[in-house]
């Protein structure tokens, strides 16, 4: 079994299965956890995360295929999208692309949010282009809600990550974040508004 | 080449003294203990500027020299309480002039994550950096410290301060919550982490809320045990997105034994290493900023002007330029 990637809380391996490659996703203990607090954990987030990328699909957003999932061994069988991890992308392209990517991140998160998933963890890492589409994966901190403070901070992540790792093309690709946005959640002014709330409530930050 | 530092941005102040090589020659603090409750900031700029002098005093002694001696000062300008913060600037401002040495205000934040390389030999970690005013999970990349993850409400050390006077102890409470937590059965507790944040006054509030039907040991022992696994998950997080290999833990919540046993653990899962700062460095001092203050001076021998030395209790950490790290 060769591990694609040993993130912060799954290993990802693939596996043949007849015609299929299938992405395995499998939620590893931590030793660091007592484990009564590991197994709540890692329960929880195999069963949210394949719902809401149930949910997410069938609102046309481009999450993986599920195929199984393996609460006791806490493992999701999917597709395994090819292509390359927005995060690398941006790093290398020119700010002409950045614009049209931004625009797209920000069309996926306003989908989610029109159909009440938040993502929990939207950042570049998990947002990967194949062909012409980005697809969004690691459902794994994500929820169903409608209210605009969990829209606003699921953004608010996805700036911070922007922030600390692409600050090249921060603006450009924040605006277009928010054209997005705006496109796919008609209720994005609520959730701009709730946002900069949150901004002021953050440490640190000057208060005019 | 001496470089004297002045720490004093909440109830710490302490003066420290090193040398270009990192040799700490003197690290003094006189800490101000609120009689009842949290920081009260009038007492505790009261209370720094009655020690201020005796601090001087003994951390001249102590790295036997004469203020004379001395060719740098620095100062910790923020983020802080800013009646706080003007009592080490004000009194900083007054010795640089005295002696006519450069002067330079210090990003406290930084100046904890200085001073944790330097002590622990870690080049390039990602730090957690827990106190009772911050909880930051930072890593350098182009040029900045840059926050990966941070608190959204209120710092882990603050809601460690405030469960222990829910229960009855005196401040502080950290050490006395991981003496109960040593034994206890857990109870369930809310985990709250948003991508790379944390909020931990929501888990403060059920805690108190629970007191009346656990034991002091059961709410102390679950309390940490998810808190502490929240900053461990983030800080892996940092880890697995920045690609680093070293983790450095400092911060006054830095000498829990618990949290530094949670993030070894984690480290030794995904091969890397792990640093903790010693504890007289972990909690706020004079000698992080004196150090950091000689970093500043290498690419700033003339120092900073006057008036570039207001307080900024707003600073955040991801502001600072950082020519010394290339």
């Amino acid at each position: 079994m060769d591990i694609l990637k040993h993130g912060a809380e799954a290993i990802l391996y693939l596996k043949k299965y007849e015609n299929e490659i299938i992405l395995f996703k499998e939620r590893i203990s931590k030793g660091y956890r007592i484990q009564i607090l590991d197994y709540k954990i890692r329960t929880e987030r195999t069963s949210h995360e394949a719902k809401l990328m149930i949910s997410a699909r069938k609102n046309n957003i481009n999450v993986p295929k599920i195929f199984f999932i393996d609460k006791e061994k806490f493992i999701i069988g999917m597709e395994f999208i090819k292509g390359e991890r927005i995060k690398e992308y941006l790093l290398n392209c020119t700010e002409f692309e950045a614009k049209r990517i931004g625009e797209e991140i920000g069309k996926i998160a306003g989908k989610l949010h029109a159909s009440g998933i938040i993502h929990g963890d939207l950042t570049t890492s998990n947002m990967i282009l194949s062909g012409e589409k980005i697809f969004i994966i690691d459902f794994g901190l994500g929820f169903f809600s409608k209210r605009y403070e969990d829209m606003a901070t699921d953004l608010m992540v996805l700036k911070e990550a922007i922030t600390s790792v692409h600050f090249k093309y921060l603006n450009t690709l924040w605006e277009n974040i928010i054209k997005g946005y705006s496109l796919e959640n008609k209720e994005y002014k609520n959730v701009l508004d709730t946002l900069k709330k949150i901004e002021m409530r953050g440490r640190y930050i000057k208060r005019e | 080449m001496l470089c004297l530092g002045i720490e004093s941005t909440a109830h710490t102040f302490g003066i420290g003294i090193v040398d270009e090589k990192g040799n700490i020659l003197s690290n003094e603090k006189d800490v101000y203990k609120p009689k009842v409750g949290g920081i009260h900031p009038k007492e505790c700029t009261e209370h720094h500027l009655n020690v201020a002098n005796d601090v001087l005093k003994k951390s001249l002694e102590t790295a036997k020299i004469n203020l004379n001696d001395i060719d740098i000062i620095s100062f910790s300008q923020g983020p802080g309480i800013p009646g706080v913060l003007r009592i080490g600037a004000v009194f900083s401002r007054a010795l640089a002039l005295k002696l006519k040495k450069p002067l330079f205000g210090v990003n406290h934040c930084i100046a904890h994550i200085e001073i944790g390389k330097l002590l622990t030999h870690s080049i390039d970690p990602v730090t957690l950096y827990v106190s009772g005013g911050n909880t930051q999970v930072i890593a350098f990349t182009e040029g900045k410290y840059r926050i990966f993850g941070e608190t959204q409400d209120i710092g882990i050390g603050n809601a460690l301060d405030k469960l222990a006077r829910e229960l009855g102890f005196e401040h502080p409470g950290g050490p006395k919550i991981e003496e109960y937590a040593k034994s206890g059965n857990y109870i369930n507790f809310s985990y709250v982490v948003k991508g790379m944040d944390l909020s931990f006054s929501g888990i403060l509030t059920e805690a108190k809320k629970k007191i009346k039907n656990h034991s002091i040991n059961d709410i102390c022992y679950s309390f940490q045990e998810t808190c502490f696994a929240m900053l461990t998950e983030v800080t892996e997080r940092a880890v697995a997105h920045t690609d680093k290999n070293e983790v450095l833990l400092t911060g006054g919540v830095a000498a829990n034994k618990r949290l530094q046993e949670m993030l070894s653990i984690m480290c030794k899962e995904r091969g890397a290493k792990f640093y903790v700062v010693p504890q007289e460095f972990a909690g706020d001092n004079g000698a992080m900023i004196a150090w950091t203050g000689m970093l500043m001076y290498k690419y700033n021998p003339h120092g900073m002007k006057i008036y570039e030395t207001k307080i900024n209790r707003f600073w955040r950490t991801d502001e600072v330029d950082i020519p010394w790290i290339s």
